[in-house]
């Protein structure tokens, strides 16, 4: 199948279906990739396939290059998810910059990456669709990157910077073009633990739909990195939603980090905050002495239930350490809640800094 | 402290190249570590947002601002405020945007280069996600008229908000703020025409602010500081009351406006006002007296040092004086029985004159900022003092009293109140742990299970910490906890409290904590296992009243303009309509009215609200928790009324009158007692103005009189009814023997005796006097709701508010000299059991409450009774949809 022969919905229709479901119920959104990626236990040889058996640097721990190696692991891993009750998939792009790649000499590869990732769920997307004639929906997920606009990675010297509002959004300009040519219905904006990085990524996108003439919607979704409250960048929820805010998000919400229960207050602030969807995907708990993530799928879901209970969310899913049974128990934990209200909020200058300030005229 | 209804945020503009000689210096060296301290500086002084600028022709200024700004982003200190990227070249500006992970705002573009460049920048700043400062500056210029400054701004705002979708309440506007008094006669009106064109622009371009550089205004002075800074204070008074809310002003340099030599700021004020052709020389001729901060002023410094120790402190609050806080401090010490009376007097009468001004617009922030510094250091000057009085008094080993939170919440930084109150609960042996400021709920609730506290305390100053604490409120249900809530601060209120805290968490008790003096009382109460219960259930029924209460009002509502609000007047088609006419016309009074008689009007419901148990008469005797109480007391009050009535405790006198009326406008004009006699008096009525669904009319009470001018007479009557007679007398005895309940039992029962009178004249009214009903027969319940034809409305209460009403109703029924009953100077009946009101006998005649009233017809109001303004404001000050010291629509 070719990359547009994939795109069975146009962007307009695919905004308007997204909506309609939205303002039915809370949707669902998958689980984690990288942890259903482990349990394949592939080794150096089988990141590396065949057509990389000659690569000149290691590539183990590059999970965006699975999507050229074992494409048919990478869809099944999404239609596992599909199937599970997700309504939403994240394509495996996570790492699909040409910052990212640098680590594995990879640039060259970075649209490739994202067209194929982007088809793969869509594949996945339409069996799915073929088996029980729910739409599915494939958001084509764009990373942090390794590197931060806002912070200096020299205590030294702060500031210095190791990139560039200009080469962050060079960089995510590129993968949203290729994740869109190869089929996502909607781009993720995720993980983002520095504003600066997630506004040169807006930034980007703006300029990819003034260049092609549409439109598609945009999610975005932040890391609150610890207990302190705040991104790793200092930001507080709503500072970061000040910041934001200009996209016109079609969600907002927080991803990674924290489990459900630690998730719940900032959820909770931003729930109040925004005049749109909000959405949330909490790791499964915080990490054991092991440093793995074992919160149990009926755990995590009666948490995340318990979101919906309150009225604080409109799209639930996970992060590190999910799996397709945490999706399901979720699915079902949310299905008897309705979807959060959003809001009205009065039209106020509303500013930030790593803190939020409002003109109350 | 009042609340900080202040809007106005002003922007430092020390990190400033072109404002700050210093900063200049400091970045062309490169010397970026004192560059940043500078910024530091600012924000620890109360700056909200700091403006950077590096526009100097020797710097590679996109560079400077870029490292600056990286630079300041690794201080969190710094970088917690938003940042204004301030420069006239647009790369620099690019640049700088690129540099902020928050939303800033650009100062500024402009139209000066035409359309297609405004746009392409308002897009890009759109994009980068800041907003923006626009100059009134067109292809032609700036614009320095009123009407230039106006027509650009319009023609920008269209542009924006329609063409390139830039939301309208991130737009600033810039009208441009140039130097007056240069002995050019043109500029003598550049003042005037910037505060009407912000007017203009607050009132036809919503959601817009306006912002301006200030120090512009007094070029032609520089060099005399102390006439720039009265300047720069009496124009930003009257720029901020037409609604200018940001400007870039050197906080350092800024008078309060009420301290200004008189003189001075009579001078300022007619040349920022253009109030006279020689303004310019008169202020030149007083301005020579302050030149180069001279010898006078250097007196005027000082001579409040022999003033008294409680002035002193005052002023160096106001002023934000230290270097003598400690001197004065220990003075005042010496002169009271207990350090803890320094802080409860004049300290905190100096932060109270603080906050009247900070809330009247005549302090700024930093100010303020600086008045708290004064305060701390003052309040920890005697905190040793305090430690020696409780050793002293053997405390120090004696188990904690109970242990309380104490925390400001999240977004709120003002902390003055909560630390009082915490040092004046350590004093009182409780031990406090306090969280300091911008605390979020989830750290005050995880505190407070860890530690095992008794009683968490939240404060906060600015309205937005209202939504925070019903948060918090919220949270602490979910997670299960019972301790009580206290729940203080200057914008926090009772009814606050019990319509939107108080139900959050129903699990344990909010309380509302009106002063520091109050805390140890509340506290104490709440942690006595004696006094609990009942201290609880008294606040819930409390609660439970005001929520009621502010349930049926009407508060921030959209108004309408008082013409439309005339033009949807009740719908009553008068045509065919035949007034009933009474039996008689002017007054009749009732001497010595039968108690017996009324009895069975009196509506019992009252009568256990005022002794706050909440229920309806007679379910309340049944009830499972007071019902007991509600019994007993139920069986003392038949006793007394038995006495009452058998033994004439009590007078009943009143005096009812009908007058031949018709409506007039909004008022109703009463005639004499024949058809064609002149006027007599004139009734003024209130129309509500609150936004009315479709079929629903906004009222006034005269839309229940026919009209003038159709050739028909209607009438309209008025009563006043007193039970009070007599209730002095005895509960003055009562309380000879410290009989206080019998006292407080009468005065409930006069009360209810005052209204059942009313009531059962009412229903006279309806059958004989004015017979318009003959045949009604209604039992007491259904009079109690009031369902019958007419209404009997009184002044002050929700369908007229305006207690001054009262004054012409008591001269058209003589009721002072028929049946003695006096108005007091706030218009309260004495004897105060009771009642007085007018009659409307029409029958779609209905009870309403008028709600918040616009200025429009507050001052159409006023030129109607003859009343100035100010004064009708402040007896409708309840009612009032704006502020009028500040000329603003009332915050939420």
């Amino acid at each position: 199948m070719t990359a547009t022969a994939t795109s069975a919905t146009a962007p307009a229709s695919t905004f308007a279906a997204l909506k309609d479901a939205a303002r039915q119920r809370i949707l669902i959104l998958d689980g984690a990739m990288g942890t259903m990626i482990q349990q394949l236990k592939l080794d150096e040889a089988g990141y590396r396939g065949e057509r990389f058996r000659d690569w000149p640097r290691d590539v183990k721990g590059n999970n965006d290059l699975l999507n050229l190696t074992v494409p048919d692991a990478v869809r099944d891993i999404h239609l596992a998810y599909f199937m599970a009750g997700a309504d939403i998939v994240e394509t495996n792009t996570f790492s699909g910059t040409t910052i990212a790649m640098a680590d594995y000499g990879m640039e060259e590869l970075v649209r490739e990456l994202n067209v194929e990732g982007a088809r793969l769920a869509k594949e996945a997307a339409l069996i799915a669709q073929e088996k029980d004639g729910r739409p599915r929906f494939v958001a084509g997920a764009i990373g942090p990157t390794n590197r931060t606009a806002s912070i200096s990675p020299d205590v030294n010297d702060p500031g210095f910077r190791a990139t560039s509002f200009d080469e962050l959004a060079t960089a995510y300009g590129e993968q949203a073009a290729a994740l869109l040519d190869g089929g996502a219905d909607l781009l993720l904006i995720e993980t983002i633990f520095d504003t600066l990085n997630a506004k040169a990524a807006i930034f980007a996108i703006e300029r990819l739909f003034e260049a092609r003439g549409l439109r598609v919607p945009v999610m975005i979704s932040g890391t609150i990195t610890d207990l302190s409250g705040r991104t790793l960048s200092g930001q507080t929820p709503e500072a970061f939603w000040n910041s934001v805010r200009h996209a016109a998000p079609f969600s907002i919400g927080l991803n990674c980090a924290l489990g459900a229960k630690e998730m719940r207050a900032h959820i909770d602030e931003l729930s109040r905050i925004a005049d749109t969807l909000v959405c949330a995907y909490p790791n499964a708990g915080l990490p054991n002495e092991f440093g793995l993530y074992d919160e149990s799928p009926a755990a995590m879901a009666k948490l995340v239930g318990a979101f919906a209970a309150s009225g604080l969310v409109n799209i639930v899913g996970g992060c590190c350490g999910t799996t397709p049974d945490h999706i399901r128990a979720i699915a079902e934990a949310v299905a008897p809640h309705p979807p959060r209200d959003i809001p009205t909020i009065a039209p106020r200058l509303r500013l930030s800094g790593l803190e939020p300030f409002e003109l109350r005229a | 402290m009042t609340a900080p209804v202040a809007t106005f945020i002003n922007i430092g503009e020390r990190t400033n190249v072109t404002g700050s000689a210093r900063f200049r210096k400091l970045i062309t060296n490169g010397d970026y570590a004192a560059a940043l301290a500078v910024a530091r500086d600012q924000v620890e002084n109360g700056a909200q947002i700091i403006d950077v600028n590096m526009d100097e022709g020797l710097l590679d200024s996109e560079k400077a601002m870029v490292t600056f700004l990286n630079l300041l982003a690794a201080e969190p200190d710094i970088a917690r405020v938003p940042v204004m990227v301030d420069s006239s070249k647009w790369s620099v500006i690019e640049a700088g945007l690129k540099c902020i992970q928050g939303k800033g705002i650009v100062n500024s573009i402009s139209m000066k280069e035409g359309v297609e460049a405004f746009k392409h920048h308002a897009r890009l700043v759109r994009a980068y996600g800041a907003a923006v400062v626009v100059m009134a500056f067109d292809e032609q210029g700036q614009a320095d008229t009123y009407e230039r400054k106006i027509a650009i701004c319009e023609r920008a705002y269209r542009i924006l908000v329609d063409e390139v979708g830039f939301p309208p309440e991130d737009i600033i506007f810039d009208p441009n703020i140039f130097a007056v008094a240069t002995g050019i006669e043109e500029h003598a009106g550049y003042g005037v025409a910037f505060i009407e064109a912000t007017r203009w622009i607050r009132q036809n371009l919503p959601h817009a602010h306006v912002s301006g550089g200030v120090s512009n205004l007094s070029f032609s002075f520089r060099g005399n500081e102390t006439v720039r800074e009265a300047m720069h204070a009496v124009f930003l008074y009257h720029a901020i009351q037409a609604g200018m809310d940001m400007g870039i002003v050197n906080a350092g340099q800024l008078s309060v406006y009420d301290e200004i030599e008189p003189e001075l700021r009579e001078a300022c004020e007619d040349v920022v006002l253009n109030r006279r052709p020689d303004s310019t020389e008169r202020l030149l001729a007083v301005a020579e007296r302050f030149r180069g901060g001279g010898k006078e002023k250097k007196e005027a410094d000082l001579a409040w040092r022999s003033w008294s120790v409680e002035k002193r402190l005052e002023h160096a609050l106001i002023n934000g004086i230290t270097e003598f806080v400690e001197a004065d401090t220990e003075e005042a010490r010496q002169s009271v029985a207990r350090p803890l009376h320094v802080i409860e007097g004049p300290l905190m009468a100096g932060m109270n004159v603080v906050g009247d001004l900070f809330g009247a617009g005549k302090m700024f922030l930093p100010q303020v900022v600086k008045s708290a510094r004064v305060m701390k250091q003052a309040v920890a000057y005697l905190m040793p003092f305090m430690e020696q009085e409780k050793q002293e008094m053997g405390l120090t080993d004696a188990p904690a009293a109970g242990r309380i939170l104490m925390a400001t919440v999240k977004g709120d930084v003002h902390d003055i109140g909560k630390n009082i109150v915490g040092v004046v609960l350590q004093c009182n042996n409780y031990e406090v742990i306090d969280l300091g400021v911008m605390v979020p709920a989830a750290k005050i609730l995880e505190t407070a299970r860890e530690r095992k506290v008794d009683v968490i305390g939240l404060s906060g100053l600015i309205t937005p910490s209202l939504d925070e604490m019903v948060h918090v409120a919220a949270e602490m249900e979910r997670e299960g906890f019972d301790v009580p809530l206290l729940i203080g601060g200057a914008t926090t209120s009772r009814v606050h409290t019990a319509v939107k805290i108080a139900p959050q968490y129903v699990r344990g008790q909010a309380v509302y904590v009106t002063d520091a003096s109050r805390a140890v009382g509340v506290v104490s109460n709440l942690l006595n296992d004696n006094a609990r219960a009942g201290y609880v259930a008294n606040l819930r029924a409390e609660y439970a009243k005001i929520a009621d209460q502010h349930a049926r009002s009407d508060r921030n509502k959209v108004r309408m303009r008082i013409e439309d609000a005339r033009a949807n007047r009740a719908p009553i088609d008068f045509a065919g309509y035949v007034p009933p006419v009474p039996t008689f016309l002017g007054t009749r009074v009732f001497e010595t009215y039968d108690l017996a008689e009324l009895v069975p009007y009196i509506d019992w419901t009252p009568f256990f609200q005022s002794w706050e148990l909440a229920g309806t008469y007679p379910a309340i005797l049944e009830d499972p928790k007071i019902g007991v109480a509600a019994r007993a007391l139920y069986d003392d009050a038949q006793k007394m009324l038995a006495r009452i009535v058998s033994e004439n405790w009590l007078t009943a006198r009143a005096v009812v009158g009908f007058w031949p009326a018709n409506a007039s406008g909004d008022d109703i004009v009463l005639y004499g007692e024949t058809g064609n006699a002149p006027e007599i008096a004139t009734l003024h009525t209130l129309r509500q103005q609150m936004a009315k669904s479709a079929g629903r009319a906004n009222l006034a009470l005269s839309d229940f009189i026919v009209p003038e001018g159709q050739g028909v007479t209607d009438y309209i009557g008025g009563f006043c009814v007193a039970t009070g007679f007599g209730e002095q007398e005895r509960t003055d005895a009562f309380k000879a023997k410290n009989d206080d309940y019998s006292a407080i039992l009468l005065k409930a029962l006069a009360d209810r005796f005052a209204e059942a009178f009313a009531e059962r004249m009412h229903e006279r009214v309806r059958r004989e006097f004015w017979a318009y009903a003959p045949d009604e027969a209604l039992d007491n319940e259904a009079l109690i709701k009031e369902r019958y034809r007419g209404i009997r409305p009184a002044p002050g209460y929700p369908a007229q508010p305006d207690h001054t009403e009262k004054a012409t109703l008591f001269r058209l029924l003589g009721a002072s000299g028929a049946i003695g009953v006096e108005l007091t100077e706030s218009f309260a009946m004495w004897p105060g059991a009771a009642v007085s009101g007018l009659y409307f006998a029409h029958p779609e005649a209905a009870y309403f409450g008028v709600g918040r009233i616009e200025r429009d017809q507050v001052e159409d109001y006023a030129r109607r009774k003859g009343m100035s303004v100010a004064e009708v404001e402040r007896w409708l000050s309840p009612i009032l949809n704006y502020d009028p010291a500040s000329m603003k629509p009332a915050a939420e």
